[in-house]
């Protein structure tokens, strides 16, 4: 198997069009190598494809059958009559915008969510799986969408946590460390066995939870949405461990939003729409529009077409900017940028090097160390986040649960968060709840909000619908900036089309526009302008249209 | 252990002044120290006990606002079923097991029935108040007394020796005991790594195939019988006799001690200790009446203390993550 690429989402294109064919249709990779990895019996090698089983694209025995899963909650219906299975050696993706069901199926198979009916058959073991633990001595392991690590134990202590190795009635530390140690080494994981897991950067806190699950037996590995937090880099990392861990014969169900890591690493896809399964495919028989539409069950638009950008007047203008970040040691550090009127400037930089801080810093949540932020006429520097979205600055937090809305709340509140105290939200310090109504019914048709009405609370919404709150109300009063910080983190294709669509829109209307992404190919996409940062500082400035992938990889990398 | 020095530092030099200092005092001061130091201990004894309650407790997620009337439970059990049976170790295990019976009312309400932790511990308090003032009967007598013990060997280090180790009831030295265990016994065992991963962050000791309701009820019930021992000690040992809501707020005091213990045994023993001897001071004070100071002024010392320490401490020590939240798998 060729070394995951970070190329272009369509690296499929040009693959023959026999969608949908029937299951199992094919494996790339059958060399010998592999075949004997993911053999279960030396005698299976020696037979003819048709029976051992392998090559003509099977690649082994089937480990985990799911016949008519069904699960619903509520009224909600999370799992519909769901089948498949997942052969030794393979890396099956499951593809489906938020909501669509792919983790309460995963948690099915985890024994976390017990079924309504169906069943789920881990080596032709049908009986009903209790619990996590009922599942681990089946060999399955986890690594959840939400990490589940205890943040203030060491990596060791998390690796051992449930089977634990114990001397003398005493914890055995040191052997946990080894095990940290020989795990790491083998899959070229670097962590530190002693750092506690609090201490760590996301990206570290993944691997940990990777080599948390490979520390058992497992036969089965399952990702839920395992790059959504990861840097490019960190991601090319993981897809390369999959891809070794399923040449020696562990099989893997990956759960992603991005249609480039199905493409680069899958064997085979099944896309879930609304807790079914509405396709199943070959990862070589297809592409990326194709599945981007069995997704969303139309077609969608993955470029974004806009027009070139018509910029006028400097609306924000950063001087020698300054800031620090939670730990007190400078993030930001001088960096200096304009955004006119009617432009998108993208800051794209590897994350941790002061995109968080500059975005808070600008929307008045963090002290500015030294160094001055205006816009237009008005000095930001001290401002504070009221006077700031009063000066006309919208923006749209990195971690929406935290600061993008109140998740108690009702989705008609959650739009007028930033205006309840004015007119026509609020008269003579009462609230108007008709207003603030009529306003959430017609942002909910304009943004295209799915909920059951705008008294559902905010909370309750799939990642996606949320996010659609957050950029309803942010978009909604016309700011003369809006800042856009990892718009579409963990959110499925169609909003992430919608919104790219409506940021595009806000900059036509004349806002100016301020996109931080740690995503290149949204960078790429929507940019007009592109500061690179690095450390703190923009390092290179460059119009999108000459921009290039791997030069803009460079400088983020720290090269210039 | 260097890294361990270097992380302690801060402590180990502390601890280090305090003991030169006890030493100091107890001999330039050897007409007072001695009883003083004495008295500190036994004050500091069941606050000991009940503060590995709340240690346990909490450490596994489980706030227990109860220790008080676990304790109340106990000290009245305890005593009047010596009284009437004639036979303190039937008293000594009717406490320690009505301790246990309060602690798993607890577990029971909270982790499997999910009631507010606040709320069951304030019921328990109250249910205590109320069953032992209505039960109460006067004039009862113990038929003994609990052993007391000399350890030898450990009995002649100075000081230490002739506080903690020479002529001790068997409680206080069970105390002692149970604070290294307990100390042990989560931060070296898997119990313990369990223990804290649960009190910490539920959701990943589930997925590492650990039953967390289990634990927590096994964890909360049993240190109830340690809310009962210091309950017994409160009616049998230090006072030899009940009176209706003896345990006098020990209990909280046992909750603050866990904080400014920062949720370790160990520290939580020596914070113990240290109101122990803020107690101590306050009655030596109200007997020399050396400084023109109102007994009625003197006798809030500890509580005074208790302000400051927890002022001080409030916004430095850190609660374990899931403390006061039952656990609700996924599909509950
Ligand atoms: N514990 C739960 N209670 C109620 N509804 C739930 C629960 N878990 C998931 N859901 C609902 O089930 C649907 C599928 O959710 P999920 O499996 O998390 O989707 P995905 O992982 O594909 O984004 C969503 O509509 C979600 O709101
Ligand atoms: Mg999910």
């Amino acid at each position: 198997m060729s070394e995951p690429t970070s190329g272009p989402t369509s690296s499929g294109a040009e693959r023959p069009e026999t969608e949908g064919t029937p299951h199992p249709a094919g494996h790339d990779d059958t060399s010998r190598e592999h075949l004997e990895a993911i053999a279960t019996t030396d005698a299976a090698l020696e037979l003819p494809p048709e029976q051992s089983g392998f090559g003509e694209g099977v690649v082994g025995e089937v480990l985990l059958d799911i016949r008519g899963l069904t699960k619903s909650f509520g009224s909600v219906h999370a799992n519909r009559d769901i089948s498949l299975d997942v052969r030794r050696g393979e890396i099956v993706a499951l593809l489906g915008e938020n909501g669509a069901g792919k983790s309460t199926l995963v948690n099915q198979i985890f024994g976390l969510i017990t079924p309504d009916s169906g069943t789920v058959s881990i080596k032709g073991d049908e009986r009903r799986i209790k619990d996590p633990r009922d599942a681990i001595a089946r060999g399955v392991g986890m690594v959840h969408q939400h990490f589940q690590l205890v943040p203030v134990m060491t990596v060791a202590e998390n690796v051992m946590l449930g089977h634990e190795s114990v001397r003398g009635g005493l914890l055995d530390l040191d052997s946990a460390r080894r095990m940290v140690r020989e795990l790491s080494e083998k899959h070229r994981l670097a962590v530190d066995p002693d750092a506690e897991v609090e201490d760590l950067p996301v990206g570290t806190q993944q691997r940990v939870e990777i080599l948390k699950a490979l520390s058992r037996r497992v036969d089965l590995l399952i990702l839920d949405e395992p790059t959504a937090v990861l840097t490019p880099q960190e991601t090319d990392e993981l897809l390369g461990v999959m891809r070794e861990l399923a040449n020696s014969g562990t099989s893997i169900v990956f759960i992603t939003h991005k249609l480039r890591e199905v493409l680069a690493v899958s064997d085979r896809v099944y896309v879930l729409r609304q807790g079914e399964v509405v396709g199943e495919v070959a990862t070589k028989d297809t592409d990326a529009t194709r599945l981007a539409t069995m997704m969303v069950g139309r077609e969608v638009v993955l470029s974004i077409d806009k027009t070139a950008a018509t910029p006028g007047d400097t609306v924000l203008e950063i001087e020698d900017l300054h800031v620090s970040d939670d730990r007190g040691l400078a993030a930001v550090d001088g960096l200096s940028l304009t955004v006119r009127a009617g432009e998108i400037v993208g800051v794209a930089g590897v994350e941790g090097n002061g995109q968080r801080e500059l975005v808070e810093a600008l929307a008045g949540m963090r002290k500015v160390g030294s160094g001055r932020m205006r816009l237009k006429d008005l000095d930001l520097t001290t401002a504070d986040p009221y006077r700031t979205h009063h000066a006309g600055v919208g923006h749209i937090p990195e971690d929406r649960e935290k600061h993008g809305i109140v998740g108690t709340y009702s989705i008609a509140d959650n739009l007028v968060l930033n205006e309840f105290d004015q007119a026509p939200y609020s008269k003579s310090g009462v609230r108007q709840f008709d207003a603030i109504r009529a306003n959430a019914e017609r942002l909910r048709e304009e943004f295209d909000i799915r909920s059951s009405g705008v008294m559902q609370t905010a909370g309750s919404l799939s990642g996606g619908n949320k996010q659609k709150v957050v950029v309803a109300r942010e978009m909604s009063f016309e700011p003369t900036l809006l800042m856009a910080a990892q718009p579409t983190r963990g959110v499925d294709v169609g909003s992430i089309e919608f919104i790219h669509r409506r940021i595009v829109e806000a900059r036509d209307a004349g806002a100016a526009v301020l996109l931080v992404s740690a995503e290149l190919d949204e960078i790429l996409s929507l940019s007009d302008r592109i500061a690179v940062v690095h450390g703190g500082a923009v390092v290179a400035e460059m119009d999108a249209a000459d921009a290039d992938r791997t030069e803009i990889g460079r400088l983020m990398a720290g090269d210039h | 252990m260097q890294t361990w020095i270097a992380k302690n530092r801060t402590t180990l030099v502390i601890a280090a002044v305090v003991v030169v200092a006890a030493y100091v005092f107890y001999y330039a001061k050897n007409d007072i120290a001695p009883s003083m130091y004495v008295s500190a201990w036994g004050y500091a004894i069941p606050l000991v006990l009940a503060s590995l309650v709340g240690v346990i407790g909490e450490r596994s997620g489980v706030v227990n606002i109860g220790i008080e009337g676990q304790m109340l439970i106990a000290a009245f059990a305890g005593f009047f079923v010596a009284a009437y049976s004639g036979s303190m170790l039937a008293g000594v295990l009717a406490g320690v097991g009505s301790g246990l019976v309060a602690g798993a009312f607890l577990a029971w309400t909270t982790v499997r029935w999910r009631m507010d932790q606040i709320i069951a511990g304030v019921v328990l308090n109250i249910v205590a108040t109320g069953i032992t003032s209505f039960y109460y009967t006067p004039g009862q007598i113990l038929p003994g007394v609990i052993p007391n013990l000399t350890v030898p060997g450990l009995s002649s280090i100075p000081l230490i020796g002739d506080v903690f180790f020479t002529g001790e009831s068997a409680i206080a030295l069970f105390a002692i005991v149970a604070a290294l265990l307990v100390h042990v016994g989560l931060f070296r065992t898997r119990w313990g790594l369990r223990t804290r991963a649960v009190g910490e962050y539920p959701s990943a000791a589930d997925t590492a195939g650990i039953d967390v309701e289990r634990l927590r009820i096994i964890n909360v019930t049993l240190a109830g019988s340690l809310a009962g021992l210091a309950g017994v000690y409160l009616s049998m040992d230090a006072s030899s006799t009940f009176e209706r809501s003896m345990t006098a707020g020990r209990g909280f005091l046992a909750l603050a001690i866990m904080i400014m213990g920062m949720w370790r045994p160990l520290r939580a023993f020596s914070m113990a200790l240290f109101f122990g001897f803020i107690s101590a001071v306050a009655s030596q004070l109200q007997q020399t009446g050396g400084f023109a100071v109102p007994p009625q002024l003197t006798g809030t010392l500890p509580y005074v203390a208790t302000l400051v320490v927890l002022a001080v401490a409030a916004g430095r020590v850190r609660a374990p993550g899931a403390v006061g939240q039952p656990y609700v798998k996924k599909d509950q």
